[in-house]
């Protein structure tokens, strides 16, 4: 009896002592509060600063219409651009956006799957030692130097050929094809090569060529990771400012073809913000530029989350 | 520690001219790089059998099973000689695309294309060139039947081959390489990646395709060989060291290596 009660006692003890060990803070702990303090606090820092750039933008964008009385509708179709004279139709510069962004994508996708293809496909040894340094580098290049490249080469060329000034669409377009090919380029072949082997292997077993392989197999089960690529490089070049202005020629007027000059949201921006004057209807305007800006690059990160998920959705079915 | 078997000694069958075959190769090597992978394979497979190619892993029996039908080109270096009606079909000029569509292959992991069962048949139909819907519905059905997936996936033809159990996408792996008509089937291990209900299902279809096809089937599985297999050949570290009947094998093997793996000593 006493035995019993004596061991018992031992038990508790023990249970007491065991008891702080388990329940007191070591060192392994206090990291685990350093480090989750940090991202928190990092985390904090970035919703901050990216909810104050959305309310600025947005709050400074609608100035136009809460301010100066300028109605959405005649801002968004108003063909002529005069801030001066308190004319303010952004469709030029919208339209020229939209112009050079899908002209660009349309010439650049062929390039890029051809490339891609290439680099995974059919010499995937080469494309790794080679081309994909290549394409690293090309995306890695400041956008003034494509500008002025585009500047010195791109439009004496085009002046050459077609004659007139040289700047406009056509030259801004061939300036984003170049600028935008590296990044569709690379996040397709990210795509190709994820697409499992087993495919492959099946497909070819099947008796299929190659290129029944590629095109029926490959492409089709990256067809997302494709889409994706576009419109990130959609999104590279709607977002170009610097590029574009140097070609493009900044004229906020209709642009009635491709080889006279017009002006982009962007380039009307970079152009413009420096000879306005803060809360005058010029400067409100052209915060009204951002605000679309803005509006586009979520919309093309929505864009690119419903791809996602739509092509996630599936491979799991 | 794995005991030295000497490579010279060897007991593998030869066939006389009655035997009708369906393929053999003659001092096969395989290369990958610098490695050499697989050592003067000579075997002959006799038609409208299955045989059965065992060993340990890393023995080289995928190695050889996926050179048969040239699925080695550009990983593998593969020389000498491989015959096919008469034909040496381990040659440059030979066309490899027609070769798989006579000698085909399952994987050992079942690999359906993510679309619908049918798209699936009908994709290896379409890249034979077969295009016309009545023959393609047709030969679906008999494809279907032949793989014994036909009654459980009729009235779901357009469900995505994905949704089906891991032996129901086996069997349409396949229905899909039976439904171009091949002479030869080449299977690598078709079963490791199955339970034992749908290995048995596998194994009842392939029982019953040998009356049309020539059957060659990697497996790791020894009573799966002496279920199935009319014939056995045992690899041995990137050499064939016995092929005989697969009764015979399995009863009464002739050199020390077959004795001790059969006998479970290794592998």
């Amino acid at each position: 009896m006493e035995q019993t009660n004596s061991q018992l006692k031992n038990q508790d003890t023990q249970s007491h002592e065991w008891d702080t060990r388990l329940h007191h803070a070591t060192k392994a702990t206090h990291e685990d509060w350093i480090g989750r303090g940090i991202s928190y606090f990092c985390i904090g820092i970035i919703i901050l600063v990216v909810a104050s750039m959305l309310w600025f933008i947005t709050s400074k964008g609608i100035a136009t219409f809460t301010q100066n009385h300028v109605s959405l509708w005649k801002f968004l179709s108003g063909t002529n651009w005069a801030p001066d004279q308190g004319k303010i139709g952004a469709l030029p510069m919208i339209l020229g956006s939209f112009a050079v962004t899908f002209a660009a994508a349309i010439v650049a996708t062929p390039f890029a799957l051809g490339t891609a293809i290439f680099m995974t496909e059919i010499s995937p040894n080469r494309g790794r030692k080679f081309l994909q340094p290549v394409i690293e580098l090309l995306v890695g290049i400041p956008s003034v130097v494509y500008g002025f490249i585009g500047l010195a080469v791109v439009v004496p060329f085009m002046r050459h050929l077609v004659g007139g000034s040289g700047f406009g669409i056509i030259s801004a377009t061939f300036v984003l094809f170049v600028m935008v090919l590296p990044t569709i380029t690379s996040m397709t072949v990210d795509s190709l090569r994820a697409v499992p082997r087993f495919y492959k292997e099946a497909s070819l077993a099947l008796g299929a060529t190659r290129w029944q392989t590629v095109s029926r197999v490959i492409l089709r089960s990256a067809t997302s990771g494709i889409l994706t690529a576009i419109i990130f490089g959609m999104a590279r070049a709607f977002g170009e400012a610097l590029a574009v202005q140097m070609v493009i020629g900044n004229a906020a007027i209709m642009p009635k073809n491709l080889i006279s000059p017009a002006s982009t949201l962007t380039s009307q921006l970079t152009t413009g913000i420096g000879d306005t004057i803060d809360g005058t209807l010029p400067n409100n305007a052209l915060w009204s530029l951002a605000l679309i800006l803005l509006l586009m690059s979520l919309f093309f990160n929505a864009l690119v989350r419903f791809i996602a998920k739509r092509g996630q959705l599936k491979h799991e079915r | 520690m794995l005991k030295q078997y000497s490579f010279e000694e060897t007991a593998v069958q030869t066939f006389d001219d009655k035997t009708s075959l369906a393929m053999r190769t003659e001092d096969m090597q395989v290369f990958y790089g610098s490695n050499h992978a697989m050592f003067d394979a000579n075997l002959a497979f006799p038609k409208n059998q299955i045989t059965a190619l065992i060993g340990a892993s890393g023995s080289g029996k995928s190695t050889y099973l996926r050179s048969l039908n040239r699925m080695n080109d550009g990983i593998a270096t593969v020389t000498g000689k491989i015959w096919y009606h008469g034909v040496n079909i381990n040659e440059p000029g030979v066309n490899i695309y027609e070769i798989r569509r006579h000698i085909g292959m399952v994987f050992q992991r079942p690999n359906p294309f993510a679309k619908s069962i049918r798209e699936n048949i009908v994709y290896a139909l379409r890249a034979n060139g077969i295009k016309k819907k009545a023959e393609l519905e047709e030969r679906i059905e008999q494809s279907l039947k032949g793989a014994a997936l036909w009654d459980e996936v009729k009235d779901n033809l357009d469900k995505s081959a994905l949704s089906l159990s891991g032996g129901q996408q086996q069997r349409l792996c396949i229905a899909r390489s039976i439904a171009m008509a091949p002479d030869v089937l080449l299977l690598d291990e078709p079963c490791s990646a199955l339970d034992p209900i749908s290995t048995v299902k596998v194994e009842e279809t392939l029982l019953e395709l040998q009356k049309k096809y020539s059957i060659i089937i990697v497996t790791h599985n020894m009573q799966q060989a002496s279920r199935i297999s009319s014939q056995c050949a045992f690899f041995h570290l990137g050499h064939i060291m016995e092929y005989a009947p697969t009764g015979t094998m399995f009863s009464n093997p002739q050199i020390p290596v077959t004795q001790d793996y059969i006998a479970g000593s290794f592998g």
